[in-house]
């Protein structure tokens, strides 16, 4: 489903990404861990183009994102993104912040797209919050909005960047509840993660990052209980 | 001191009034046009509006309001005509000075309040799959209003009091009033001071309104 080709970025003299190529299959769970600084968000920030790649290649369904001639913003319809800040949009309501991108990107009539919402929000047990405004909310009821939000668009892929470092400690399961009932349902997910709880239970594959190049990938136990790169041995004694 | 005459020029002092509050309605809405463009254009990607914004910017702020007026007045040469008992003549090239300038202050408080929007929400809304445009008109926009509103309203304050210079071009409005209502009594200083107190009346009336709209605009949060 995406195929990322040779990435290179950097900002300025500082290089970030030096040389990331892997495919993420339809239905993956694909959870990104590394340290701080080791590129992981920006990669996953690339993959959408909310960064622009130095060089190299993001062949999302077959087309080339990275192709100035491609609309980007038509792709993006397809990739809903999960911020680590939230990002709702604090002046309008619940239902508005979901509705806006169906009725204005893919002309559903307003009372559908309500509907719809309301669907969803039922999903994650929020149904009463529809006409709240986000700053009535709590950080984890934000953030499950926001996964609603870009659910709301039928995304093909989910992009999450961090989604539960900015939740007080309490918050992060009902978070990470709502993320695993989607990988449940087969969606196809990029995750960056400081949860190792999450990347073990869920991911069907695990890449570790690290200086901006993907050190080691496997499935979950391999990473977790046999890893055979240093760098990953030493990560994960630090985080386990 | 003496303050008989109030009554009898009474039509002055009031004429001068709605002028001096039309002109600056007119200002501060050219302002805000002119502004907005000069603001989207220091924003964009582009070097050259960014260049010729800056430009623009700097100069009017750089110069005298004095000048800016005098010098529109002078360099366009409107045949006299009146209209509502205005004379157009001056009064058009008056409030374009006035607009010139006041979009240059105006274009640095849109400016500021549309970069006081946080990044994420431009963010949030291009991964969504609106373009640039729809993202500044759906999310960015709505928010930067309620960071521009307040600032402008000074600024309305700020074009009412400055909008006295125009008197220079012979344009009747509230300084004006006094000049003339000066010349006819022989009296220098009472007019004055009514024109002053209906001054202050005007801008301190205006920011306690403005005062209580942003309070109301904060607990609507």
């Amino acid at each position: 489903m995406i195929d990322v080709i040779d990435l290179y970025k950097s900002f300025g003299a500082l290089q970030v990404l030096r040389g990331i190529d892997i495919t993420v299959q339809k239905g993956e769970v694909v959870v990104i861990i590394g340290p701080s600084g080791s590129g992981k968000s920006t990669f996953l920030r690339c993959l959408n183009l909310l960064e622009g790649p130095s060089s190299g290649k993001i062949i999302f369904e077959g087309i080339d994102i990275t192709d100035k001639n491609n609309n980007i913003n038509k792709q993006r319809q397809k990739m809903g993104m999960v911020f680590q800040n939230f990002n709702l949009f604090p002046h309008l309501s619940v239902l508005a912040n979901i509705t806006l991108g169906p009725i204005k990107l893919k002309n559903i009539p307003k009372k559908k797209a309500e509907e719809d919402a309301r669907l969803l929000l039922k999903r994650i047990g929020l149904e009463d919050k529809a006409n709240n405004y986000p700053s009535q909310l709590s950080g984890g009821q934000k953030q499950r909005i926001a996964i609603v939000r870009a659910l709301a668009m039928s995304p093909d892929v989910m992009l999450f960047d961090e989604p539960t470092s900015a939740l007080d400690p309490e918050m992060v399961g009902e978070v990470l509840e709502v993320m695993k009932e989607l990988a449940a349902d087969g969606m196809t997910m990029v995750v960056v993660t400081h949860e190792m709880g999450f990347a073990k239970e869920v991911a069907s594959r695990v890449l570790f990052m690290d200086e901006g190049t993907i050190k080691e990938e496997g499935s979950p136990d391999e990473i977790f209980s046999h890893p055979k790169n240093d760098r990953t041995k030493e990560f994960l004694s630090k985080v386990l | 001191m003496e303050f008989g005459f109030v009554k009898d020029y009474s039509q002055y002092f009031i004429n001068g009034t709605i002028s001096t509050v039309v002109i600056a309605v007119l200002t501060v809405l050219l302002g805000v046009i002119i502004g907005t463009l000069l603001a989207l254009m220091k924003i964009s990607k582009g070097r050259i509006p960014r260049i010729i914004a800056s430009a623009y910017i700097e100069f009017i702020r750089g110069t005298p309001l004095l000048v800016q007026i005098s010098l529109v007045y002078y360099s366009v040469s409107f045949p006299k005509f009146v209209f509502l008992g205005i004379e157009m003549n001056r009064f058009i090239p008056g409030v374009i000075a006035m607009a010139i300038n006041s979009g240059a202050y105006v274009a640095e408080i849109i400016r500021a309040g549309i970069q006081a929007v946080d990044k994420g929400q431009m963010e949030a809304s291009r991964s969504l799959g609106f373009n640039g445009l729809q993202s500044m008109r759906y999310i960015v926009l709505p928010q930067a209003v309620r960071n521009i509103l307040p600032a402008l309203g000074n600024e309305f304050v700020v074009v009412i009091k400055e909008s006295s210079v125009l008197s220079v071009i012979g344009i009747v409005e509230l300084m004006r009033s006094a000049d003339i209502i000066k010349a006819a009594i022989y009296k220098p200083f009472e007019p004055l001071i009514v024109v002053a107190v209906i001054y202050f009346v005007l801008t301190f009336t205006l920011t306690r309104v403005l005062g209580f709209a942003e309070r109301r605009m904060k607990t609507g949060d």
